[in-house]
């Protein structure tokens, strides 16, 4: 006993100055071993499922098929390319519209005013709303016979639209409602990035006689170039991904026509509406490959810009 | 108007000087930024504000447009949903899945963030913000396949894995700008005096991290509590969470829009609340890294 005794406290003082040593990886393993367990594996899983012809069930026998999924869902102009097209029309143009949106409101808020802080809480309720119950909130606006979208159209005279059921329409109606609600997002982070500005080099162009427009467009625009890839970059990676909004406004395949139907509802759809997992890990890793490739663009280009 | 214009004298504006830090705005701009903040503000709140009025209103009223804004309240809707589709027990699964999927992230984001942020170690950061650039479909899949096998689905412990999912990355995010701009030198002193590091960090660097830690709980409580796609899959019959419970609303024939929008309200008013109190948290974690560039 008198052992313990003694060796215990040294024991435990080396396992403490063990531990304080390589607190670098003691701190960093638990995360990255989860995330790398979560990520890794089942990415590997999906790389594997993607050359089989795994379908129906998880315990289903399946067969290794090559990349014959591959050449299948590549040649698919019916379902896939579409998906691809519309992931990018969906993503590019709500992006865009919502920095282009979001920098005048972030420029409107800019300078302190009396009710700022009202205005603060306003744009973040639709940042927190939850997405289904947004878009079950924009499915009755939007509801061809007694959503008050079209009550308003009918007040000015415009014959009412079929908005979120219309082959043609439902698109353009979801990318407005994604605007809605992660404009706030935009305008938060740029706002972030204007009070950070000093306000020097405004100043100086002030004294050189710039207008307004000149000093926002020569001064504070290239200034906030970093604020806006960084906001565009997290959008777009979030606008990219957008399920919950498109999945519970128009349910399996993105509606009758397959009218909203993004890279991620088909992948999704092909997963657990069908059941045909080697094909949907196929479109995952396809899906997957493309948003790297956007990323590493993206964050090559600001390297190359910084040096 | 006239007369505030003659009231002002014209010694009031001078012409700029170099040092004065504010201008005076013209007065039509003064205008168009009111006319416009107050049109945005309208644009964002509008539809909440319809969604919790259609919570009030009976099918018939909803069905007609004379009664847009004219109609007796009534509190049917929510006797409906909290009454009858066992609702309470989504709320809780909801509250669960998002606060134990928040502690268990925190536990092990904070440490590593710290880590990362201390040791600047961008690799290893770049894996755990792989987890946001992934989508979760990609995962869900084999997932699906490994937990089905397990017999885990439909239980908790699956639904709370699937949600640290989504709030680690978010945790180590927010945690490492924020720790990135926390000055080290109390830390540092505290080891002068005798700490070692691990003591230094729990003891000193926890505590004053304190404002970050609520800003990731708080965002990650909230990003968890607004997920539906890992539920929607994951989740059984008990386990539902209430996104998935209101999708559940509308795969009927006809839709029961009173009761539909009385359930939207009862997930969006807790997470708007906790909201309201902690803006300034949900602003800044919103925001973290947003400024660096």
């Amino acid at each position: 006993m008198t052992t313990m005794v003694t060796t215990t406290p040294s024991m435990w003082r080396n396992y403490s100055t063990w531990a304080n040593r390589n607190r670098k990886w003691l701190f960093a393993s638990p995360a990255m071993i989860f995330v790398g367990l979560l990520i890794a594996v089942p990415l590997g899983w999906t790389l594997y499922l993607s050359v089989t012809d795994s379908e129906g069930s998880v315990r289903a026998k399946s067969n290794l098929v090559g990349l014959s999924n591959y050449f299948e869902v590549l040649t698919d102009t019916d379902r896939f390319w579409p998906a691809v097209m519309r992931t990018f029309v969906f993503t590019g143009g709500s992006l865009a519209i919502e920095l282009i949106l979001g920098m005048c409101i972030a420029l409107l808020l800019w300078r302190p005013f009396r009710g700022e802080k009202w205005v603060r809480v306003a744009i973040l309720l639709p940042l927190v709303a939850t997405p289904v119950a947004v878009g079950m909130m924009w499915r009755l606006i939007f509801d061809p016979n007694i959503g008050f979208a079209n009550q308003v159209l009918s007040w000015i005279g415009i014959p009412a639209q079929p908005w979120l059921s219309g082959q043609y329409t439902a698109l353009p109606t979801l990318m407005f409602v994604d605007i809605w609600q992660w404009t706030p997002m935009v305008v938060l982070m740029l706002l972030a990035g204007l009070t950070s500005l000093s306000d020097e080099p405004d100043e100086a162009a002030r004294i050189d006689g710039a207008n307004s427009w000149q000093r926002f467009w020569f001064v504070t625009l290239p200034l906030m170039r970093a604020t806006v890839i960084v906001t565009i970059v997290l959008r777009g990676i979030d606008a990219l991904k957008t399920f919950d909004l498109l999945y519970a406004t128009k349910g399996k395949g993105g509606g009758s026509f397959h009218e909203v139907e993004t890279l991620n509802i088909y992948a999704f759809g092909l997963s657990f509406d069908y059941n045909d997992y080697g094909i949907a890990s196929t479109v995952l890793i396809l899906f997957f490959l493309l948003i790297i490739a956007i990323m590493w663009v993206l964050t090559y280009r600001r390297k190359a810009n910084r040096s | 108007m006239t007369t505030t214009l003659q009231t002002r004298p014209v010694t009031e504006t001078p012409r700029p000087v170099r040092t004065a830090p504010r201008r005076r705005k013209p007065r039509a701009y003064k205008i168009f930024r009111v006319v416009a903040l107050t049109l945005t503000v309208l644009l964002f709140i509008a539809p909440l504000v319809w969604m919790f009025i259609s919570s009030l209103k009976t099918n018939v009223d909803i069905y007609d447009a004379s009664k847009t804004l004219f109609f007796t309240p009534t509190l049917d809707n929510y006797d409906n949903v909290l009454g009858r589709n066992n609702y309470f027990g989504f709320i809780f699964n909801s509250f669960w899945v998002a606060l134990l999927s928040t502690i268990f992230s925190l536990i092990i984001g904070v440490p590593a963030a710290y880590a990362m942020s201390r040791f600047t170690m961008h690799r290893s950061a770049i894996v755990v913000l792989m987890a946001r650039i992934i989508p979760g479909v990609s995962l869900l899949v084999p997932w699906y396949f490994i937990f089905a096998n397990m017999r885990m689905v439909g239980g908790f412990g699956v639904l709370i894995l699937s949600h640290m999912f989504v709030a680690l990355p978010l945790i180590v995010y927010i945690m490492i700008s924020y720790f990135d701009s926390t000055p080290l030198e109390l830390e540092e002193q505290a080891q002068v005096d005798g700490l070692t590091h691990i003591g230094a960090f729990l003891r000193i660097t926890l505590p004053l991290s304190v404002p970050g830690l609520a800003t990731a709980g708080i965002l990650s409580f909230i990003f968890s509590w607004n997920n539906f796609m890992f539920a929607l899959v994951l989740s059984g019959a008990n386990t539902k969470t209430l996104p998935v419970a209101i999708f559940n609303f509308v795969s009927y024939a006809s839709i029961d829009w009173g009761s539909l929008m009385a359930a939207a309200v009862v997930v969006t008013v807790p997470i708007m609340v906790i909201a309201l109190f902690t803006q300034k948290y949900i602003v800044s974690g919103l925001t973290a890294g947003a400024t660096k560039g």
